[in-house]
Parts: structure tokens; sequence; C-alpha cells
């Protein structure tokens, strides 16, 4: 890639002893945080969601369960729902998807990361949490791929260490990072993002 | 003073004004080339999902671009029938979100009853774990006698398998547990037989029942309806296309008649927010305003 990073959107990827981590970042973000956050968390499909509104109370940035072909505004995180896989469209609005789980997996990492990657191309930011199996390792390499930042929680702060270690190992070039790291870095894109 | 142009304002880069990738045009084309040829009408589909299940098409007939998958389809119907299993999902469960059926029972069943005569449409029925769903729980309310179904679909191969209502016999135990939660007031063993590890259900369910293609992109109203229940369905339509189906149900429900969705499915971003109330958000159920 040639020319200065100019972020555009970031996704986050957790799993088992995610909510932790995701805790310790998001509400820590400004309220004006200029960047779209799209957050999946894998959670039982039977379960009713309470993660979004759990962080709404937490956080200055507007949290919500996505909803199908909204539209993808900075200053928001979006949450995957439960059962159902959660898409970027190129127009600029998300899709939810009720196809086959991935890696046993609805919502999926990889499916939302893909998709991003395809979208915003090398404006993404990709976030791997703390997980117990490897979803969002193929993600987060095609995020590399496409020009994009690749992050990952590093495995000896996270509660599960599969899930970050998948994704190292897919994304050599990945920086590994403590959740506090992990905010100032997201701070420091949300800058430059601003002042570009 | 003369008018002024709009001053120029340097391209920014974001995903709205970019350039469309080579992949994406011949993902296009190939969607127009399959509506000319097969008058199947993916272009209004939402191209996240689609592409990602074309991109498996591609590994699978070992075609390296869409533009390839593109030549062979033109060239071998028998292949487009294959790739209806990439361009639609057939994904379903009896009493899928049991909350939904619930609600039915108790909040729309009520009004079903003051009809004398009822007309069904479960649009996008897949392999029919939906209409069966239906089927079970106008019974159990008493509402079978008086009701007649139309459950359609564009798979058909997967209106085939709606039509023999023949489930593998592993799925059972989510079916019976959903159906028990959807409020059912029987045995959900009443109505299918097992043998061979599958479970075959009545076909007295199905008695009252019209299978048929019909498409939301393509096809017109076929009858008034007093209930429409297609869920999961509009998730992989654009906002036009999904307007264009709403407009369907519109008009082929009766005043006062019932839409359910999916339960991530709304009608905010569609034109006909307004032409429904909210008449149980939570489960996704809306109903028509009565006026005009
Ligand atoms: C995920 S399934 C939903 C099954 C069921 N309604 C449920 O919620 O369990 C989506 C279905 O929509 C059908 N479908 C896709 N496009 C359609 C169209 N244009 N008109 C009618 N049905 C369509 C697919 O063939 C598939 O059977």
């Amino acid at each position: 890639m040639t020319g200065p990073f100019a972020p555009t959107a970031v996704v986050i990827g957790a799993s088992a002893g995610g909510l932790k981590a995701l805790s310790e970042i998001l509400p820590h973000l400004p309220a004006d945080y200029p960047l779209p956050i799209m957050v999946v968390v894998h959670i039982p499909p039977d379960k009713p969601s309470l993660i979004a509104s759990l962080f709404d109370d937490k956080c200055a940035m507007v949290v919500s369960e996505a909803e199908d072909k909204e539209m993808i505004e900075g200053g928001h995180i979006y949450f995957a729902a439960p059962d159902y896989h959660l898409l970027v469209e190129k127009e600029g609005c998300l899709s939810l998807s009720a196809d086959e789980e991935v890696l046993y997996s609805r919502p999926s990492i990889d499916l939302l990361f893909e998709s991003a990657a395809d979208a915003y191309e090398a404006g993404l930011i990709g976030i791997i949490l703390s997980g117990a199996n490897e979803d969002g390792a193929a993600g987060l390499r095609r995020i590399v791929f496409e020009g994009g930042r690749a992050l990952v929680q590093t495995p000896e702060t996270a509660m599960a260490q599969a899930m970050p270690e998948a994704a190292l190992k897919a994304c050599p070039s990945a920086l590994s990072l403590s959740p506090s790291e992990l905010l100032a870095e997201l701070k420091e894109a949300g800058d430059s993002c601003l002042n570009a | 003073m003369p008018q002024l142009l709009p001053p120029v304002t340097l391209p920014n880069l974001t995903q709205n004004q970019k350039p469309p990738q080579i992949e994406d045009i011949e993902l296009r084309l190939f969607l127009e080339a399959v509506f000319l040829k097969y008058h199947y009408d993916f272009r209004g589909y939402a191209l996240a999902s689609i592409k990602r299940r074309l991109l498996q098409a591609c590994q699978k007939y070992e075609c390296a671009t869409f533009s390839d998958l593109q030549g062979l389809i033109l060239r071998d119907p028998a292949l487009m029938a294959e790739l209806l299993a990439y361009l639609t999902v057939q994904v379903s469960e009896l009493f899928r979100d049991p909350s939904y059926f619930r609600a039915i029972r108790e909040k729309v069943v009520p009004h079903l009853k003051t009809y004398p005569s009822l007309k069904v449409w479960v649009a996008g029925c897949s392999t029919g774990e939906e209409l069966y769903s239906m089927a079970i729980l106008f019974r159990e309310e008493g509402l079978e006698e008086r009701t007649m179904f139309y459950a359609t679909d564009i798979n058909p191969e997967a209106l085939k398998q709606a039509q023999a209502g023949v489930y593998s016999i592993d799925r059972i135990q989510t079916f019976t547990e959903n159906h028990r939660q959807s409020g059912g007031k029987s045995s959900l063993s009443d109505y299918y037989t097992a043998a061979y590890g599958w479970a075959t259900f009545d076909k007295s369910l199905r008695a009252r029942t019209v299978f048929s293609d019909h498409s939301l992109a393509t096809d017109a109203v076929f009858a008034e309806t007093q209930f429409v229940s297609c869920r999961n369905v509009l998730i992989y339509f654009n906002r036009p296309l999904q307007t264009r189906a709403i407009g369907l149900f519109h008009e082929s429900l009766s005043r006062n008649g019932f839409l359910g969705l999916g339960s991530r499915e709304t009608l905010r971003f569609t034109s006909y927010a307004d032409e429904f109330t909210e008449f149980s958000y939570g489960d996704r159920l809306y109903q028509k305003r009565g006026e005009g």
C-alpha cells in the first residue's frame, strides 16, 4: 500500500472471553468517534441478545443491534443479531443473512470481515479478540489482503487463546496488542480519520 | 445573477464512490445473463451474500471468474437448476422462532376467527417447514377447515420437498421443542410417522395447500389473502426489491390483514412503512391499515 492509512471502518470479532476485552475498549471511545464499528460476538442462538443494550448503557457511542438494510454511520456500534450473519454491502448498508453456519457459527466473524474487506478495502481495521475457536482467521487474512489493518488481542491477555492464536498464525503481519493498546490504536485511527 | 455551477469537490474515496471492481461488474453481468436466459431475477438481491455463494459455485465448477461461470450457464440449462442451490438459501425449521408462532396464536388467531373463510400465503416457503408449522397451528386453533394455504417459492427443488413433507429424523427434536415453546396444544408426533431415519408429515396437513412457483421479484399478486407470512426472504433483497415484495403483500392483503416477517426484518426501510401498523412489533407482526 502506498500513502497513509486512511481508516473508514472497524470490524471486531469476539467469542469466549471476548466480552471482557470489549468492555475494556468500547466504553472508552468518545461519542463523536468518527468510524462505524461492526461487532460479531458468538452467542447461543436462542438467547435474546442483551449485549447491545448492555453496551448501550456503558458506551458514549450509539450502540444497537444491527437491522437489515440499515445505513452504516460513523459514531455507531452495531452488534450482530443472534442466529443471523451480518454482512456489509458496498452501497454502505448492513445485510443480515440466514445462510448456513460457517465454522459452526452464526453470526460468523469470517463473513462479516470478508464482506467488510470487500466493501472498505484498505480503509478497514479488523480486530480479533479472545475466543476458543478459529473463526475470524480467514476474514482477517482477507482484510490484510485488501490492504487493511489487522489487530489481534495478545493471546496472553485473552481468556481464551485459540482464536487470537489462529488469527496470528493466519496473518503474521497482524499486530498483537493488549486491550488497552487496542483502544489506543482505535483512538489514533479515529483522530487520523478526523484530520484526513 | 447567473446560476453557479456547484463547487468542484475532490473525489473522496468512500466505498460509495469507488469505481466498481471488475469482479463486481462481472457479477452484475452474470445476474443479467441469468435473467435474460432463465427469467430468474436476482438483480435486486443484496449482493454481499450472493457474491459469496457464487464464489463457492465458481470453485465447485472450476471457474476462475463469474464471466466463466456465465459462459457455462448460458449454454447449460441443467446447470441453472444446480446453481439455484447457490443463489437461494434453503435454511428453515418447524416453528422457527417459537415466539413468532406463539404471538400468532395469542394475538392474530382471535382476529382470524371472526372470518368465515381465510386465505394464508406463506411466501418463500423453502422446503415446507413454515407451511407445516402454520398448518399444524391452524388445526390446533380450529381454523384449518375454513383456510386455504398458498405456499410459494422460486426454487422448484425446495417446492418438491415441501410437497413431500419428509424431514430427517435428527431434526425432530428441535422441531418438537420449538412446537412446544410456540404453545403447541398437541404432541408433534401426532403429525408425522417415523421410519428409516425420516419423519413423514401427514398429508392431510397439506390437503388445503396449493404449492406454486412464484417470484416476489417478477410475479404479480394471485389472490386476496388475510394473512401473509414471509420470513427470512426479504433480508436477501435490496431496499427497492423489498419494497416491491411488500407492495405485493399490501395488494394481496384484505383490509386489516396481517403480515408476519422474520425476527430481524422490518418494514422501516421500505416505502410501505406507513401503510401498516405495528401489530406486535417485537414479533414482527404487522397489520394493514384499514382506510384507503
Ligand atoms: C432462508 S429461506 C426461508 C425459509 C422460511 N421462510 C423460514 O423462514 O424458515 C429463503 C427462501 O426464499 C426463497 N426465495 C428467494 N428469492 C425468492 C423470490 N424472489 N420469491 C420467492 N421466494 C424466494 C428461497 O428459495 C428460499 O426458499
